[in-house]
């Protein structure tokens, strides 16, 4: 039943040693609760969620904590029932190592849930609109590693072709590998979720050939579905056929135009967790509150996929694969190629969890500096984008934003390839990373100062203003004077002398009034 | 011979008008220039430049009064913006007009100690202080542009300033270090 259509591929493009196997060898295993939950209120792209909840507020399990705080941004939910502990900054997973904005809640372990009401069966009676409303409330993000809020993608638009991304291209993570081996009945219901809101014709479900077990798990559930609705595309193993755009131009041979969503082109696409957190949603009325995070590489002592809450600990997760082996080295978020590496890991699992990738000594091969550039040319070859890497990275040295921006700096997936071709180890994501957040620092910086400009303009012309009026109300003044003094001195005296007599009379009339109230006493 | 002065005379006078038409027509109201050095600018109306303010320090580099390495708010970036504008030399931040600033600051007051005189109000130049007489006065952080010009006039010294810290959303990444301090050529 392989649909047997073309595929198409992209430029570029690097075939890697894929570790896969360190992981796949158990099934997916639950995690065992915590006491302490950690939840960043920015977990995804966008704006900051707002928080609902204070310091001592009981909370229930699946309890909204933080509401999105712009239409491009995701809701945080209570992973536990428990009581808020504090909000305040806290390490979290970004790669400036910075700190963040937490909600941490402390565990009472009575696993209350929140009143739920699911959809069930029934969704297909409700519009796109409530829909995605309920996606939206439960803080679904893309669980690919972008965490882009999926209501935002789900536009209002009808559109053709469903694409479920269960490529996962990234050497050693295989959480949504072992997610379609167990669950690929799950997942397509959540796919049905999906066609059913952007009223797709078709899905298509793309899958890395170096998953025999995921495609033959996947083709048995839709054997069973038996509808037509959905189809299996097997891709070639090629880094980075999971990118959004990449995966989209292989399936459908259409390139997404510059500054366009794919939805521009009638496709929606959606990693395989993402349509499972959405089938859990609404069936089960659970907010986004777990996810499936790989545990691997040679610095762990059992790699493995757990399930996990967001918001847990990365130390107990790595404790519960075994600990870190003895000759361990670098803690990192993501894959080798677009992870990034942490400092401690007193830091919580967040939505963009997907991989945490305990390298050992051994493999860390990179020297601490780089040599110059050879103009080698091989980054060309290896970018999925089809950018200039070498012009990109001479730009980025010298700061020339202009050029940088004509080169297209911004469509840049930051994938790695270029910086693992070079050999003069060159880091060159580091440098567009860089060159990317200085130019959004300029941008900011000169929003900020038009602010300020109007401001000290508005400023300027109230002094004006006032100035003028106090001019005005003086100038009032003396008229006034001149008309009733008529410009003689004695007359001045005269009125003053009246005014005085007016004011005693007063004073009189009143003391009068007074001992007449006392004697009426 | 007549005829070529006569329609040289006549195609002199055509240009005359069409000239005087659009000298009238295309006026430019303002300075250009002066604007777009303005937009270089930090805006924050510190007046360390010596001028009292961003826009009259924009007017007096445009007059060639002023250099363009006055600004120190606004260092070195602006100091190379300018140059590339004006097609002069980049020259290094005077020191005579301050220092620039490693990070961001705002000021905050104390609102223990404010005695509500209102005298920071009047010296902020972008109205970014709250606050009436006799009431306690606050500064609207958003709107600070840390020019300091509030903390003179305070008379009980309540005014305090403060680094903004990077935040996860405001970070720049480090530039890369290399073997080779800077690249071979482009």
């Amino acid at each position: 039943m392989k649909l047997t259509t073309t595929i198409s591929k992209f430029d570029g493009g690097l075939t890697l040693v894929a570790y896969k196997h360190l992981s796949t060898g158990s099934a997916i295993s639950c995690m065992e609760e915590c006491k302490e939950y950690v939840l960043p209120l920015q977990q995804h792209i966008g704006a900051i969620s707002q928080p609902l909840v204070k310091p001592g507020d009981r909370v229930l399990k699946g309890q909204m904590l933080a509401k999105p705080g712009d239409l491009v941004s995701a809701a945080v939910h209570s992973p536990v029932s428990g009581t808020v502990k504090d909000i305040t900054a806290h390490d979290v997973p970004h790669i400036s190592g910075l700190q963040d904005k937490c909600i941490i809640i402390e565990n009472d372990f009575r696993d209350e849930w929140v009143e739920r009401e699911p959809l069930g069966e029934s969704y297909n009676q409700s519009t796109s609109h409530d829909l995605r409303k309920i996606i939206r409330d439960a803080g679904i993000v893309g669980l690919g590693g972008a965490v882009f809020p999926s209501s935002v993608k789900q536009t209002e638009i009808n559109i053709r072709t469903l694409i479920l991304n269960g490529v996962e291209c990234e050497p050693y993570i295989t959480c949504d590998d072992v997610l379609m081996r167990e669950r690929a009945e799950e997942i397509l219901s959540g796919a049905d979720i999906i066609g059913h809101i952007i009223k797709a014709r078709q899905c298509i479900i793309a899958i890395e050939d170096n998953k025999p077990e995921a495609i033959s798990a996947m083709q048995a559930a839709i054997d069973k579905d038996g509808t037509g609705f959905f189809h299996i595309q097997v891709i070639p193993t090629v880094y980075p056929s999971g990118g959004e755009k990449q995966l989209i131009k292989i399936i459908t041979n259409k390139e997404v135009p510059k500054g366009h969503f794919p939805a521009e082109i009638d496709v929606l696409c959606h990693n395989v967790a993402t349509a499972y957190a959405i089938y859990r949603t609404i069936y089960f009325a659970e907010p986004l509150i777990s996810r499936i995070a790989t545990v691997t590489g040679h610095g762990v002592v059992q790699p493995q996929n757990i399930e996990v809450l967001i918001g847990t600990p990365m130390s107990a997760c790595i404790q519960h694969c075994g600990g870190y082996s003895e000759d361990c080295d670098e803690l990192i978020m993501g894959g080798p190629m677009m992870g990034f590496s942490l400092d401690t890991d007193n830091m919580p699992v967040v939505k963009a969890t997907n991989c945490l990738l305990v390298t050992a000594k051994a493999e860390n091969t990179h020297r601490q500096k780089h040599l110059p550039c050879i103009r080698c040319g091989k980054c060309v070859e290896v970018c999925p984008v089809r950018l200039l890497p070498q012009q990109l990275y001479w730009y980025a040295s010298s700061k020339n934003t202009e050029r940088l921006l004509e080169h297209n700096l911004f469509d840049c997936i930051e994938c790695g390839c270029c910086a693992y071709v070079c050999p003069s180890d060159i880091p060159l994501v580091q440098y567009y990373r860089f060159a990317k957040t200085t130019i959004w620092q300029q941008e900011r910086e000169r929003r900020s100062s038009d602010i300020a400009r109007q401001r000290h303009e508005a400023h300027q012309q109230r002094l004006e203003k006032q100035k003028q009026e106090r001019e005005e109300r003086l100038r009032q003044k003396r008229e006034l004077l001149k008309s009733k003094t008529g410009d003689n001195e004695s007359d001045d005296k005269s009125s003053k002398q009246a005014a005085i007599a007016e004011a005693v009379a007063r004073a009189q009339a009143k003391k009068a009034e007074q001992s007449k109230n006392k004697s009426d006493k | 011979m007549f005829t070529v002065i006569i329609t040289l005379a006549i195609i002199a006078s055509l240009f005359g008008i069409i000239l005087a038409y659009s000298a009238i027509r295309f006026k430019v109201e303002g300075d250009p220039v002066v604007d777009q050095i303005d937009a270089l600018l930090p805006q924050t109306q510190c007046g360390q430049c010596t001028y009292p303010g961003c826009r009259p320090y924009a007017e007096a580099i445009a007059n060639g009064e002023a250099d363009i390495n006055q600004c120190p708010p606004g260092g070195e970036v602006t100091i190379m913006a300018l140059a590339d504008l004006l097609d002069v030399e980049f020259k290094p931040l005077n020191a005579e007009h301050g220092e620039e600033k490693t990070l961001p600051t705002i000021v905050r007051i104390d609102e223990q100690t404010c005695i509500g005189c209102t005298l920071c109000i009047q010296a902020c130049p972008v109205d970014a202080i709250l606050g009436a007489a006799k009431q306690m006065h606050t500064v609207i952080e958003k709107e600070c542009t840390g020019c300091n010009l509030c903390i003179p006039p305070c008379p009980v010294d309540c005014i305090h300033i403060f680094e903004v810290n990077p935040t996860v959303r405001s970070w720049v990444a480090e530039f890369p270090e290399a073997d080779s301090a800077a690249p071979l050529a482009g």
